[in-house]
């Protein structure tokens, strides 16, 4: 709904002051960051971000499939990012769920991709139009086995716009999927959003074969010693063979110990070596904090006014919020837990107890939980009654 | 004649309330860009997305203040909007001691009690426009030359940059009209 400032800028690039929904914030970030290729279902509460694309990414030559499912919707993303696209695909909680199985074979085939996922209430359809914030775990660890993966976390509109960006330029580099892990707050929320003119749009390309085809053998899955191979894009005539069977460096199935140690490690390693690049924090007042709330989305908005209304009282409130929830900033908490001035962590979240684990297992300090099934935000007022007990 | 910008603690909490299809989304979507964009505030717009939002009761939210806006939600709201009956049964309890209530009073039935109310009939005046449609702008008007709070000259840019140019001048005039009614009953 409603037509946009008047900007100037190209067609994929709106350049300019607006105020916009978060979930066309994200759509207008995905265009920004290069978007070739969407393929999704649509779903409440991420519906606008499909709407928004199906409008607009014709008319900057892209491509927008409105699939049968979920299922066909990552797959779609996965074939047309193996073939060279940016590919985008948007969803919420019962969708994601679907989405599963072929995230594990992204990650695996490492195929670059950004999945949003807009959490509404859970499990199950459970709350179609309101905010939940339940799929952390989900994201990290959804898919069987073990991997790892990169999710952002936005607190405005216009994070959705600053870190879809960002999600496709991670995906590039480490070969991976990555997450928006976006809630209906933040989605549905229609504020202030910057875009800038493209000289200010960073932009990481893949790593691509130092060679042209047939000048010698490409090993599709050697990794350099950044643990990342260089990635060939089906149709360019270099030898590559994708599988989601354990594989070598050729990319045929190898299966046997030592190669699913080698690979399974490398895949999981690669994320691990990078996380200080991609890990993100916003830091309040943590200069002399004695209670400090962790805290990530929209619950992040209230969590933030909870600490101020703190400070205002005299407490010394502190906020640490991850922008990137996976990896997580686990080295942030762990400095503030050995600081010695620290007492006490807050975690609110509208779960039963997701990212409150990730602070005990960092912490030997108390861990003050604040949870809610869904449904509604939580006030800062709740949350600033458990920083002053 | 009142002047005083409705506020909390400098933020200014309004709801706009009414049923599917009387545009209460835009209205609320004119406000909060016209404070975020011209007029050098924050400001956070939300809308109910309740089951019953498709054709049924609609609300917009919008959160207005100098600083920037942490908590999106309105809870007491400094200026009501009650574009139907149900709407301003549900919303009334919940508007600030003080705070400011726009009816249309051809499409909500006051309580006897109900004191300091302003009441504009947004729906005629629109239809004497030659179009029911622009009611929401008409209120639009009317809410910002009562509580002044936002410019006249940035609700005006905010119109301009949203609705299709063809019918810009339509929506001009339901705003003015709706403005100027409230200069009226503010000098009155």
């Amino acid at each position: 709904m409603g037509a946009d400032t008047k900007v100037a800028g190209s067609p994929r690039l709106m350049v300019g002051e607006h105020f916009m929904l978060g979930d066309h914030a994200c759509a207008e970030g995905a265009l920004a960051a290069g978007l070739d290729f969407f393929a999704g279902y649509p779903i409440t509460p991420s519906t606008e971000i499909c709407e928004r694309l199906a409008h607009r990414l014709p008319q900057v030559g892209g491509r927008f499939v409105q699939m049968e499912d979920e299922l066909g919707s990552i797959a779609a993303i996965l074939g047309a990012s193996a073939a060279g696209a940016r590919s985008l695909t948007a969803t919420s909680g019962p969708g994601f769920s679907l989405m599963m199985e072929n995230i594990g074979l992204a990650v695996m085939m490492e195929i670059p991709c950004v999945i949003v996922d807009v959490m509404r209430g859970s499990p199950s359809t459970g709350l179609p139009t309101l905010v939940g914030q339940g799929d952390v775990f989900q994201a990290r660890w959804g898919s069987h086995g073990d991997y790892s993966i990169v999710a952002f976390s936005p607190s405005s509109p216009q994070e959705c716009f600053d870190l879809t960006i960002r999600a496709f330029n991670v995906a590039d580099q480490l070969r991976i999927p990555v997450f928006l892990l976006m809630d209906e707050t933040i989605g549905h929320m229609t504020e202030r959003v910057v875009i800038p003119p493209a000289d200010q749009i960073p932009r990481t390309p893949r790593k691509r074969p130092g060679h042209a085809p047939g000048e010698k053998l490409f090993l599709p899955f050697k990794a350099d010693g950044d643990l990342i191979p260089p990635m060939a894009h089906a149709g360019e005539g270099y030898n590559v063979h994708f599988t989601g069977l354990t594989h070598d460096e050729r990319g045929y199935p190898a299966l046997n110990a030592q190669a699913h140690e080698e690979l399974v490690m490398r895949l999981s390693r690669k994320v691990s070596a990078h996380a200080s690049e991609v890990t993100l924090v916003e830091e309040v007042y943590l200069e002399d904090a004695e209670v400090v709330v962790v805290t990530f989305g929209c619950t992040a908005r209230s969590a933030r006014r909870a600490v101020n209304l703190a400070r205002q009282r005299g407490i010394k409130a502190g906020l640490l919020r991850a922008i990137t929830l996976w990896p997580f900033p686990e080295e942030h908490v762990r400095r503030l837990s050995e600081s010695g001035r620290v007492k006490r962590f807050v975690v609110p979240e509208i779960n039963l107890g997701q990212v409150c684990r990730e602070v005990e297992r960092l912490t030997s300090l108390p861990v003050d939980r604040i949870n809610r099934a869904g449904g509604a935000m939580i006030s800062p007022q709740s949350i600033m009654e458990v920083i002053a007990a | 004649m009142a002047s005083k910008v409705p506020m909390t603690n400098g933020v200014t909490q309004v709801r706009i309330a009414g049923f599917g299809g009387q545009g209460v989304i835009l209205t609320g979507m004119l406000l909060g860009k016209a404070a975020s964009l011209y007029d050098g505030k924050e400001a956070v717009f939300t809308q109910s997305y309740g089951p019953e939002a498709r054709g049924g009761a609609s609300s917009a939210d919008v959160v207005i203040s100098s600083e920037p806006v942490d908590d999106p939600l309105v809870t007491n709201p400094d200026i009501l909007v009650a574009l139907f009956q149900e709407a301003y049964v549900r919303f009334r309890p919940l508007l600030r001691e003080g705070g400011m209530l726009i009816v249309d009073d051809e499409l909500v039935h006051a309580d006897a009690g109900e004191t300091g109310m302003h009441a504009i009939p947004a729906t005629r005046m629109a239809e004497a426009l030659g179009r029911r449609i622009v009611a929401n702008v008409v209120v639009f008007g009317y809410l910002v030359g009562m509580s002044g709070v936002i410019s006249r000259d940035a609700a005006i840019k905010a119109i301009e940059s949203t609705v299709k140019p063809k019918t810009y001048q339509l929506n001009l005039d339901a705003f003015s009209a709706g403005y100027e009614r409230a200069r009226g009953d503010r000098a009155s």
